[in-house]
């Protein structure tokens, strides 16, 4: 009896191994590039370990700690901007009949339909002659009409998946329609809520566009330094931005897994 | 309206768009009573429901509680309490909180609240499950929370949305009786939406059996059952046998296509024409050729009854008696049977008069159309 060989491993394996590669190639060079004193060309890996970009992106002078301060000052202010007007907008929606419902969802994506430059070059011209541009509000209002889409679509399912059967048992047995609403219906979308709330914060850590036009140089967030470090070739700091800005993501990523359930995220855009 | 009805509907139209589901419906409910909103799927029952509770809006008419104008007013500030069909247990809170959650709403004490929801819990037999959550209950488990939480405010009216329908059929059977029983315990008024005649039957004062939004007859079980009204009530309440004659109408009695039958009172508005006639399989007895029809109160001259003749097309047994398909003419009708009958055996069949209910056909053909709606 001969063994055959199954020589169908052969592409799998080699397929398996190129995605690892694409997933985690940048990633082990951004890691690397956090530890490395000196490294340049035509090492492959660097020539000297340490921590001493560490300790000069938390010094008391440099902007890492002022940068991440206000990107999460920011983040926090969008998710309570976008969700004040989100989970009324969602309830609404959610209770209305479907025609106009897709044309309401749909109108939030409008901000997203266009090209994203021209959009903020003209908000920051209008935010100028306002006052907005160069403060936390003006850029807090900047990341509200991008997360405002994440955050009305999901509260809006969320609302979806609360079956009204569940509010009008309330009604019928005494609560008003706020009441109903507090008691029942937003505890019960709540997990879906929170999910919105956590992707809108991500979206708000991670916007550099918007933030740039409006905000810069007066307000500096994460990824404006990112921007600043990586192109003045400083690759240690860029490297150590960019991971103080993956860690909230990834945290937050297992949270959402947990808590946004099947039966809301199939509710989403419907 | 009924000077003593409780619950009054007065000519409530309800329409979702551009269709009109009720159209100038008529109700009075007295108190304590227990109603049976009856009908196929569409008919309307579950909406004039949600209108007494508030959750539909009426084009037109009005609702009274007591005198009191209710049809503006919100769910909330009408003192009923509906039983949905979904039991709508609320999954983030448990058995207690879900009961306690109207009483609550009222401002109660917590002492009062616990020792009412304890006093609930027992007559319901859900003593020792207040902690769990819904989805910990069984089904029957969480109809009686659904039921307690609904009865814990007191509610003047007591609203049931097919609260049976999600339950086995072997549950079903004793919940019924629970449910009429607990409601003549506490004097409640009841109106209860169901497609079940038999639930109706058994659990209700009255029936009102609704067809396209309108009552097509209301009355108390027996009545419903063997006087009705429409052939669209014959066919709901089991009569399903159906056959067409020439009918002429005489004092005392019916000729129908040669035979005469005794006028029973429910044939009073019966004219002389073309007619359908309606029977019930059980109500008819299966003759061989030659036999006679079971002796009657009366004798079999003062009561007669009609007679056909046909073949055996099939036997089934569904148990407790043969059910038997005699083909007569070109139609097949169904008919019980203690002992079985060959295939192809010629018979007669004999339906006694007071078994027989006989409409006439009108003339637009819509009773055919609505009744095998039933029948399908």
């Amino acid at each position: 009896m001969t063994t055959r060989i199954d020589l169908w491993w052969l592409p799998r394996a080699v397929l398996l191994g190129l995605l690892a590669f694409i997933i985690f190639g940048p990633l082990t060079n951004l890691l690397l590039w956090t530890v490395a004193e000196k490294w340049y060309f035509p090492h492959m890996l660097p020539l000297d370990y340490g921590f001493g970009f560490w300790q000069r992106v938390f010094s008391p002078r440099g902007n890492a700690m002022v940068s991440l301060g206000s990107s999460i000052v920011i983040a926090s202010l969008t998710v309570v901007v976008s969700l004040a007007l989100a989970i009324p907008a969602g309830y609404a929606l959610s209770r209305l009949r479907l025609p106009f419902r897709g044309l309401f969802l749909l109108a939030f994506l409008i901000p997203q339909a266009f090209p994203n430059l021209p959009v903020y070059v003209n908000i920051a011209r209008f935010f100028y002659q306002i006052g907005l541009n160069g403060t936390i509000a003006g850029v807090v209002l900047v990341h509200v009409t991008h997360g405002l889409v994440y955050a009305v679509w999901i509260a809006t399912a969320a609302f979806s998946a609360v079956d009204v059967d569940l509010e009008e048992a309330a009604r019928s047995i005494g609560a008003g329609p706020f009441r109903a609403f507090r008691d029942i219906t937003l505890p019960l979308a709540a997990p879906g809520l929170l999910a919105s709330a956590i992707f809108v914060f991500l979206e708000s850590l991670d916007e550099f566009t918007g933030t740039y036009f409006v905000g810069a140089p007066d307000v500096t967030t994460l990824p404006l330094l990112l921007y600043t470090a990586s192109s003045g070739g400083n690759y240690q700091i860029a490297s150590i931005t960019a991971l103080l800005l993956l860690i909230p993501s990834i945290g937050f990523m297992l949270v959402v897994e947990r808590f946004l359930r099947a039966d809301v995220l199939s509710k989403v855009g419907h | 309206m009924d000077a003593g009805a409780f619950l009054s509907i007065e000519d409530i139209s309800v329409g979702y768009g551009p269709t009109t589901v009720l159209d100038g419906l008529n109700l009075a409910i007295g108190k304590g009573e227990f109603v049976a909103l009856l009908g196929s799927s569409g008919c309307g029952k579950t909406t004039l429901l949600r209108t007494i509770a508030g959750f539909a809006r009426p084009a037109k008419g009005a609702i009274r509680v007591a005198d009191r104008n209710v049809t503006h007013l919100p769910p909330d500030k009408r003192g009923m309490a509906l039983v949905f069909q979904s039991y709508a247990l609320w999954p983030h809170m448990t058995v207690t909180q879900n009961m306690a959650y109207g009483l609550k709403l009222q401002g109660r004490g917590r002492q009062e609240i616990t020792s009412r929801i304890g006093e609930l819990q027992g007559l319901l037999g859900l003593s020792g499950l207040g902690d769990r959550k819904p989805a910990q209950l069984s089904g029957g488990q969480r109809q009686r929370v659904a039921l307690g939480r609904a009865l814990a405010i007191d509610p003047e009216i007591l609203l049931l949305d097919e609260p049976l329908s999600n339950l086995d059929a072997r549950i079903r059977l004793t919940v019924r009786h629970e449910i009429r029983a607990l409601q003549k315990r506490l004097g409640i008024t009841a109106v209860h939406v169901t497609h079940d005649r038999e639930e109706a039957m058994v659990m209700a004062d009255r029936i009102v059996v609704m067809n396209r939004g309108r009552i097509e007859q209301q009355g108390t079980p027996e009545d419903v059952y063997n006087r009705p009204a429409s052939p669209f009530v014959a066919a709901f309440m089991g009569a399903e046998n159906l056959l067409d004659m020439e009918v002429s109408v005489g004092p005392q009695r019916i000729n129908l296509a040669g035979q005469q039958v005794l006028a029973m009172p429910h044939h009073r508005d019966l004219r002389s024409g073309r007619a359908e006639i309606r029977f019930r399989s059980e109500a008819a007895t299966l003759l061989r050729p030659g036999e006679s029809p079971p002796a009657q109160a009366g004798g079999l001259e003062l009561a007669g009854g009609l007679e056909l003749t046909g073949t055996v097309a099939n036997v089934s047994y569904p148990g407790g008696h043969f059910r038997h398909g005699v083909r007569i003419g070109e139609r097949e009708i169904l008919v019980d049977s203690p002992a079985p009958f060959n295939q192809d055996e010629h018979v007669r069949v004999y339906v006694p008069s007071s078994a027989l209910f006989i409409f006439n056909t009108s003339t637009d053909g819509e009773n055919d159309r609505q009744t095998e709606a039933i029948s399908n």
